[in-house]
């Protein structure tokens, strides 16, 4: 389990404080400031998403996965078949990709959330397998290896087209970032967020306190599983395009550095994890890519050895240096 | 019924060259878990290691090939004495996260050095000839080189179980992997016990990773390729146990030939249903402790 | 007066000075895989492209300048190509867009090509149905089903039963369906087939299926690269040369770049394929001394290679031909009537229909030539081949 010393505080008082509208600003700037990096844009929205779905579990729940990509990739095609065989309209595939990932989530997590350790991690490796190795073969349904193409998500609400430098796509994403964020937030700041940080500290004390441990980590990763198909969706309709690496284990590893290198079981580690490391793999990867591989290494190394908060832990820290140093 | 019988014992040769390969490699990760209950993600780092000093030596050096294993096996043991003491004694008592992070940063850190030292392409294998060709058996002909590595792993396992049951070192290393407090508490020195153990398994795994380096390439992305089978192996083996990882190893090496063989649109649909299957029957593993 | 005076010399001096400073650059957006378990195939076009720009690179309007923005795909990514294809576009805002080893990153990428208006030559991807799915997509290659079909109308001359062995994914489809197209027409009968994993590097269990089947012929294909040579060990490490199985298929399975590892076991092996190194031609032995002066004496092109550069090579004809204007419409009107009778491959043209490559296809056996293992060419089985998918598929 997750020792006590990055877990994210809990906080109490679930008003929004002003700093929260802060990225929510950036992001709008960045629509209008930076109209050629859109699509770089829209794909970190999708794995803010994505990353707030893993924080969910592992941040405040703690439940150790390296298969989260398996309800993301789910998402994902479904949102992708159902374009291309049944209808095109992006919204009523957002509404199925979410219940279909969160169905997926709920029947996987009702039978691996009995076990713990080392068989929760391998089921969670295997599950994920399990559905990249059926999208691989079903070529007839997902295209196999050549992936999942050859169509066109019609205009949101019939108004807004998908074009191709993806302004259309950067808004849509960002809103339905901000109700999943929002529904995070919700979440954590309730008593059933509550109750999910209990299990992560100290479960044997939940469970003398009568709390149904297990009922509550299947609702929690059935959610999660949820938000993560949403985001896979996002991912189909933006691109419009679905291809085999949304269900592998490296896209699973990726998505733990970025939630790690951002700050595990606070919200806005979601956010800025991402941000920096898709950020960074722009600019830097392209010129070394084996520096580059060889840098997220190390500083997920550094990062476990000494700054386990990860970047906003960091950001603590100093200012609470900052602030003691004011009296 | 004769051709029947025929790609029967075709499969079972071919899936237990593989298995053995995956015992070899994946055993010192099952002893390292047990013992030190530390979930190292990395041991695939050390079979491709192994592979690269073996291949390095062969090819640059002219090194036979024998002798070209035996490098492997010490240098990659002796380097992961030096990881242990550094990196991985300071994360014993850490929770799970921590250390499958750290293994996974590991991970990265290797690939990348690999790509930049050796390139991104595969590493050509060049047999020594007497391992080349076929071997005659019983009217049937096998390739010499899977004969081989059989033999060799079944020889190296013999001398393992040997070792752990019959020395002293050996029980001192089942004594901690059933319970460390009671071990130490009677001045076994498990923190050394851990170390060369520890070198054991990446040592082991390094010959296993240049014995196999002919049916599993040895390339950068090797660690993470094979990730999932090694963890497979010691999963449904159950941790800290020698003879568990070796029935699943064996298991999973011919599962997988015969899907190939017989069954190849499913791929390797049937081993992750398995393993899903096994560990939801025992969670522990095969041969674990619950 | 001398205020007017300096006006009008600063005006002049302006002009002059914009004059000199329209140089035109020209940008090439070149996707290819330089990492990951395929970065081999990237390699090779690497390398033609270098090859092509240390002779040729000068050779362009005056005023005009070449840049190469070259991004890496990691391999059959299909939805990363999307995304960098995107990039080269909307970001660099490149003229053109080529490269591209894998056929599902094509297919990813062509209908962004043609929303974009990008010219978009392919420099080795095979897939047969892409140029439908984009009127700015051009090829310079092949398709599987150029090599593959005439191989199958040959093979049911000398083979009655013959089995298949393919890569699971478009190429690999195209190139069974055009094999048993062409065996079955010359009434042959295909015993049985197999798709591998792409990702696949362990052959020998799907020999063994092989060799416990007994056809008279294998037919196989691979993506070429190191895959090529792991097939070739498998099928002789398993025995079916010693059982009499013949191996045969598109040039991939014997590419030239590793041909020296496969070793004698690829002796006697007989493909159909569009290039071999081994080719007597003057264009091509002048290609292939200036590869292996640049790269190494004992290093030999691959059909990629000659692809990449044939590629730059209708590239910077299409930049001559227009002066340096880069309107799409105009290149890709270029494109269609383009004719390069000296290729070291031998003639070339892009079909005006299709917009898909035209060349020769030839039946080559591997051989010892002056000690060295070579692809050498016995006959000429197709002149000017057109893909036959697409003879047998007209676009509705």
């Amino acid at each position: 389990m997750i020792s006590p010393a990055h877990a994210a505080g809990y906080v109490s008082d679930p008003r929004m404080r002003p700093i929260e509208w802060l990225p929510w600003v950036i992001a709008v700037i960045c629509y209008f400031a930076a109209p050629s990096y859109l699509p770089l844009g829209s794909f970190i929205l999708i794995m803010i998403l994505f990353a707030l779905s893993l924080d969910l579990i592992l941040g405040y729940a703690g439940i150790i996965t390296l298969g989260h990509a398996a309800y993301f990739g789910f998402g994902a095609y479904v949102s992708g078949i159902l374009a291309a065989r049944v209808t095109a309209d992006p919204l009523i595939g957002l509404v199925v990709a979410a219940f279909a990932a969160g169905l997926l989530g709920w029947l996987t997590g009702m039978v691996i959330l009995r076990t713990r350790a080392l068989t929760l991690l391998m089921l969670t490796l295997a599950i994920t397998s399990i559905c990249f190795e059926v999208a691989n073969k079903a070529t007839k349904w997902t295209g196999g290896a050549d992936g999942l193409g050859g169509f066109a998500i019609k205009p949101i609400l019939g108004l807004f087209k998908f074009d191709l430098f993806n302004k259309t796509a950067y808004i849509y994403c960002l809103v339905f970032l901000f109700l999943g964020w929002w529904l995070v937030r919700r979440l954590i700041y309730s008593p059933f967020g509550a109750s999910l940080t209990g299990v992560r500290e100290n479960v044997v004390r939940m469970y003398a306190v009568g709390a149904p441990v297990y009922q509550r980590l299947v609702i929690v990763y059935t959610i999660s599983a949820a938000l993560a198909g949403i985001a896979g969706a996002l991912l189909t309709h933006s691109t419009q395009f679905v291809g085999l690496k949304v269900l592998s284990f490296e896209f699973s590893g990726d998505l733990l550095v970025m939630l790690i290198l951002g700050g595990v079981g606070r919200i806005y580690g979601a956010f800025v994890g991402p941000v920096v490391y898709l950020v960074a793999q722009d600019s830097l990867a392209k010129q070394f890519p084996e520096y580059w591989y060889f840098g997220i290494g190390l500083m997920l190394v550094l990062v476990v050895m000494f700054a386990r908060g990860g970047i906003l832990g960091i950001l603590d820290v100093l200012l609470s240096r900052f602030r003691r140093g004011k009296r | 019924m004769q051709s029947f019988v025929s790609s029967l014992v075709s499969v079972a040769f071919h899936g237990l060259a593989y298995g053995m390969i995956l015992y070899v490699i994946s055993v010192g990760l099952s002893v390292t878990m047990g013992l030190m209950g530390f979930v190292n993600l990395a041991h695939g780092v050390f079979a491709m290691a192994g592979g690269y000093v073996m291949l390095t030596a062969m090819n640059r050096y002219d090194v036979p090939f024998l002798l070209a294993l035996s490098i492997a096996f010490v240098s990659v043991a002796a380097a992961s004495i030096l990881l242990e003491r550094l990196l991985y004694a300071r994360l014993y008592t850490a929770g799970d996260l921590e250390q499958v992070l750290l293994t996974i940063g590991l991970i990265f850190m290797a690939v990348a050095v690999a790509r930049l030292i050796y390139g991104t392409l595969q590493q050509p294998v060049h047999l020594p000839a007497y391992l080349k060709g076929q071997f005659s058996l019983l009217g049937r002909d096998f390739p010499a080189y899977r004969v081989f590595l059989i033999a060799f792993s079944a020889v190296l396992v013999a001398a393992l179980w040997f070792g752990v049951e019959r020395t002293r070192w050996g029980a001192k290393v089942r004594a901690t992997v059933d319970n460390r407090p009671m071990a130490q508490a009677i001045g076994i020195n498990t923190s050394r016990l851990f170390t060369i153990t520890f070198a054991l398994g990446s040592g082991l795994a390094a010959l296993g990773g240049g014995l196999g380096a002919d049916i599993t390439a040895i390339q950068p992305t090797y660690p993470f390729e094979h990730l999932v089978y090694f963890l497979i192996v010691v999963a449904i083996g159950g941790l800290g146990s020698l003879r568990g990882p070796f029935v699943a190893a064996l298991l999973i090496g011919v599962s997988d030939t015969a899907c190939k063989y017989w069954v190849p649109q499913f791929g390797a649909f049937f081993i992750y249903a398995a393993t899903i299957a096994l560990l939801l029957w025992r969670p522990a593993g095969l041969f674990g402790k619950a | 007066m001398r205020i007017k005076l300096m006006a009008c010399i600063g005006a002049v001096a302006l002009v002059a000075a914009a004059g000199l400073a329209t140089a035109q650059t020209v940008k090439i957006g070149v996707l290819s895989t330089y990492s990951g378990p395929t970065a081999a195939q990237g390699d090779q076009l690497d390398k033609g492209i270098k090859l092509f720009m240390k002779l040729n690179g000068s050779k362009l309007p005056p005023g005009v300048k070449v840049e190469l923005v070259v991004r890496d795909d990691g391999g059959a990514n299909p939805d990363n190509a999307k995304r960098i294809a995107q990039e080269l576009i909307v970001r660099d805002k490149v003229n053109f867009l080529t490269g591209v080893v894998w056929t599902p990153n094509a297919a990813a990428i062509a209908p962004l090509a043609g929303e974009a208006k990008v010219p978009f030559i392919s420099m080795n991807a095979a897939g047969v149905a892409i140029p439908y799915s984009s009127p700015y997509f051009a090829r310079v290659s092949f398709t599987l089903w150029q090599s593959s079909y005439p191989l199958g109308q040959w093979a049911a001359k000398k083979f009655k039963r013959a089995y298949t062995v393919v890569s699971d994914f478009a190429p690999g489809h195209e190139a069974e369906e055009a094999f048993t197209k062409g065996f079955k027409e010359g009434g042959g009968e295909i015993i049985g087939g197999v798709r591998i994993p792409l990702a696949n590097t362990d052959f020998a269990a799907y020999m063994q299926r092989v060799k416990d089947a007994k056809p008279d012929v294998l037919f196989a294909f691979n993506p070429a690269g190191k895959q090529a040579t792991a097939q070739m060990k498998a099928y002789s490490d398993l025995g079916l040369d010693k059982a009499g199985i013949k191996y045969i298929g598109p040039g991939d399975l014997t590419t030239d770049e590793e041909l020296p590892s496969m070793g004698d076991a690829a002796l006697g092996v007989m493909t159909v394929h569009h290039y071999s190194a081994a080719a007597e031609r003057p264009a091509n032995k002048a290609f292939v001394s200036a590869y292996k002066k640049e790269f190494g004496q004992n290093l030999n092109p691959g059909f990629m290679a000659v692809g990449a550069y044939d590629g730059m090579q209708l590239i910077f004809d299409a930049v001559n031909s227009l002066k340096g204007n880069v309107d799409p419409e105009r290149i890709m009107a270029f494109i269609k009537s383009y004719k390069n009778p000296n290729s070291p491959r031998g003639p070339i043209a892009i079909d005006p229909d299709t917009r898909d490559i035209v060349q020769n296809e030839y039946l080559r056996e591997v051989r010892k030539v002056g000690g060295q293992l070579a692809n050498v060419e016995v006959e000429t089985v197709g002149n000017m081949v057109k893909d036959p998918w697409k003879q047998f598929n007209p676009k509705k």
